[in-house]
């Protein structure tokens, strides 16, 4: 394991941030790590970062702790824009990328080579300032993976971009992974997760509710979505067994049921009710389970 | 190391390079080479400007002599006998022909008596000469009214011998003490502004670099130490480069001019022989204070989250520098005070109050060296504290910026 985090527990005097949190990610695998608002993401990062020392637990990256020496292999996207308004973008990302370990030719051959691939190659005598929120973000995803980190954290990466330029980042992404790094991905599109991490943490409270690979989540999570277009009205099946949760929609009517067989009940139900235009089941999306477990919507 | 380097670096090049930063200091340059060279501007736009005065001489024999007395006070008034009366006289001086018309009389007494009249009073320089040249002219001439000899009358004016003498062994002659007050002055500014100035400076870089929350990128990849120190001695070489720049030009536009300026405020300020020592401390004292308060104003920095509140944020160590100067400055008057003495032993106070004590009086050696001992053990302490909450500082966001946030940030660098 590449990345292991065992009982991690982070307390701010009476207030426990994060509260036994035991991870593992295997190398060159994206994790999802998802959360409500303050449920103890951002502490987390910074414990793993060595920002802050944990209370209690210990971090290590293939069996070393984590430290200033291991910088240069760690590449950290926060989520809130981290960049000198002032200076220029190349002077920038040289700087930053110098304070990990990186030299100066290396750092414009490789920051020559994301400019194009991000389609902004006028932009390295730009000053920060200057750049509309998207770019920077590019700028700032830059500065992150510039020295090819083994161990990449992207704090919600895709904030602030159009959909072109989400691919355009995403591609990035994946390649670096194909290529061998580590990522922990934190996100509310839950879509993204879903594209991208194969495993994943749902932490509320501090607390990992959810943890495992995508798929195992969503098969014990049981509940499966049930949607029926008809031309009456279907308001009826709000009340029937194994009906968890019941959404009108413009067409006909969306359910939460608690299993398969609920399904079944129900189909024979509308079946002497009348004709069908749609009836499907569904795997749960991740948005449904986060909302569920993480109790805080998201739509 | 080398990231502490590239952080020193990097915080020295790019204030070095700033609009801002090379504005002040041309014009502080400026400023300095003016300053050295004002003698020779005064002179420059003084050079024919004689004051002329008309006179209506009602005795006949006041003019010749007031002039002698004029010339001899080095007065530039060239007085110039005017035939008309005493209106036209008046309307001369309204039409800028002459700058005032200035009327002799006697008094019953033979003594002379003066009116003066001129477009505006408010320059007073002139009427005063005038009145003082005059009253030379009535002393003397009472003094031949009541038979008085020169030789009795220089005798009434003669000044009481009064000499000063310092007991104690290599106390400070008067004059010596005069020399060293005017260094010492020029000295402690220097130490206030840039004390102010640069810690100001650091405050405003470390929470430039929080409130652009590029500061967590920063510290993920060094260690806050040593980001705030690699800062505080960037920022310290810049001070550096800029006293240096100010004061070579100081120098040398001094060192061309040193002809002109012999005898005058230069000798006065005690700029003729500079005691090596002063200035040796002067510069431990500098550095030192800068340590001090930079360190003090990258902590207080690291607590605010946005850069208005800074100000806010700094006021009180301000104000402890300027109440160090306040002191150092009714210090001048009054060195051996016990108040004086007392205060420079206290850290944020020693840089300018232990400078001044030592460049004014003759303290025995262990004065100055328990002072810099005390200030490089306050230096380490508040580097030790100040680092811990920087830690915490630069993590925290809010609205809140008040001391209460010292114990917060303490507390998130806590293991436990």
């Amino acid at each position: 394991m590449a990345l292991e985090l065992e009982h991690v527990t982070k307390r701010f005097g009476k207030f426990t941030a994060v509260d036994d949190l035991s991870l593992s990610i295997p190398e060159s695998e994206m994790f999802g790590f998802l959360g409500a608002n303050g449920a103890g993401k951002t502490t987390t990062f910074r414990m793993i970062l060595g920002l802050l020392d944990p209370s209690g637990g210990k971090i290590t990256w293939n069996g070393n702790p984590i430290d200033y020496s291991t910088s240069p292999l760690i590449g950290y996207l926060p989520e809130e824009r981290g960049l000198y308004p002032k200076l220029k973008v190349k002077d920038q990302v040289i700087y930053l990328a110098k304070l990990r370990g990186m030299a100066k030719q290396n750092c414009l051959k490789e920051l020559t080579y994301w400019l194009e691939r991000f389609k902004v190659p006028e932009y390295a005598n730009k000053k920060i300032e200057e750049l509309s929120k998207g770019n920077q973000q590019k700028i700032q995803f830059i500065t992150a993976v510039i020295h090819k980190p083994k161990l990449l954290i992207l704090d919600e990466p895709f904030s602030g971009l159009d959909p072109v330029n989400v691919e355009l980042l995403k591609d990035a992404v994946l390649d670096l992974k194909d290529s061998g790094t580590t990522i922990v991905f934190s996100s509310h599109r839950m879509e993204h997760v879903e594209e991208l991490c194969e495993h994943l943490c749902i932490m509320q409270k501090g607390r990992p509710v959810v943890h495992g690979s995508l798929k195992e989540i969503k098969r014990s999570f049981g509940r499966k979505n049930l949607i029926i277009h008809a031309d009456y009205d279907l308001s009826f099946l709000k009340d029937s067994r194994g009906v968890v949760k019941a959404r009108q929609t413009a067409e006909g009517i969306q359910l939460q049921i608690s299993g398969e067989d609920a399904a079944e009940s129900i189909f024979r139900e509308v079946a002497e009710k009348g004709f069908v235009r749609k009836f499907v089941l569904e795997e749960p999306s991740l948005n449904d389970i986060f909302i569920e477990k993480a109790g805080a919507s998201y739509e | 190391m080398n990231n502490f380097m590239t952080i020193l670096l990097h915080t020295y090049l790019s204030k070095l390079k700033t609009k801002s930063f090379i504005v002040t200091t041309l014009i502080t340059v400026a400023i300095v080479a003016g300053l050295a060279n004002l003698s020779g501007i005064i002179e420059y736009f003084n050079k024919d400007d004689q004051e002329r005065i008309a006179v209506i001489d009602e005795t006949g024999v006041l003019l010749a002599p007031l002039q002698e007395q004029l010339d001899a006070l080095n007065s530039n008034i060239s007085l110039i006998a005017y035939k008309g009366s005493e209106a036209e006289g008046e309307s001369a001086v309204k039409d800028e022909e002459y700058k005032g018309l200035l009327l002799l009389t006697f008094t019953e007494e033979e003594l002379p008596e003066a009116s003066y009249k001129a477009r505006s009073i408010a320059d007073s320089a002139i009427p005063s000469e005038l009145q003082g040249g005059l009253q030379q002219l009535k002393t003397q001439m009472a003094a031949t009214q009541i038979n008085l000899s020169p030789e009795q009358l220089s005798k009434l004016y003669e000044p009481v011998p009064f000499d000063k003498t310092a007991l104690e062994e290599n106390a400070k002659t008067e004059e010596e003490l005069n020399q060293a007050r005017g260094l010492v002055y020029v000295l402690l500014f220097i130490i206030y502004f840039a004390v102010i100035l640069y810690a100001n400076m650091i405050a405003m870089e470390v929470a430039t670099e929080k409130s652009s929350r590029v500061m967590e990128i920063l510290i993920s990849s060094v260690s806050p130490i040593k980001q705030m120190f690699a800062k505080i001695l960037g920022i310290g070489l810049l001070s550096l480069t800029q006293m240096a720049l100010i004061l070579l030009v100081g120098y040398f536009s001094v060192k061309q001019n040193l002809d002109t300026m012999e005898g005058g405020f230069f000798e006065f300020f005690g700029f003729g022989n500079i005691p090596a020592s002063t200035i040796a401390y002067a510069l431990i004292f500098f550095i030192l204070g800068y340590f001090l308060y930079a360190t003090l104003a990258a902590f207080l920095g690291s607590l605010v989250s946005r850069i208005e509140d800074i100000q806010q944020m700094i006021t009180p160590m301000t104000m402890m520098v300027v109440a160090g100067f306040m002191i150092a400055m009714f210090g001048l008057g009054q060195p051996e005070a016990s108040f004086v003495t007392i205060t420079s032993y206290i850290p944020f106070f020693t840089p300018m109050l232990m400078f001044m004590r030592v460049g004014m009086l003759s303290l025995p050696v262990w004065e100055p060296i328990l002072g810099i001992a005390i200030l490089l053990v306050s230096i380490i302490l508040l580097a030790v504290f100040g680092a811990r909450v920087y830690r915490g500082g630069v993590l925290m966001y809010g609205k809140s910026n008040s001391f209460k946030d010292i114990k917060k940030a303490l507390q998130l660098t806590n293991n436990e």
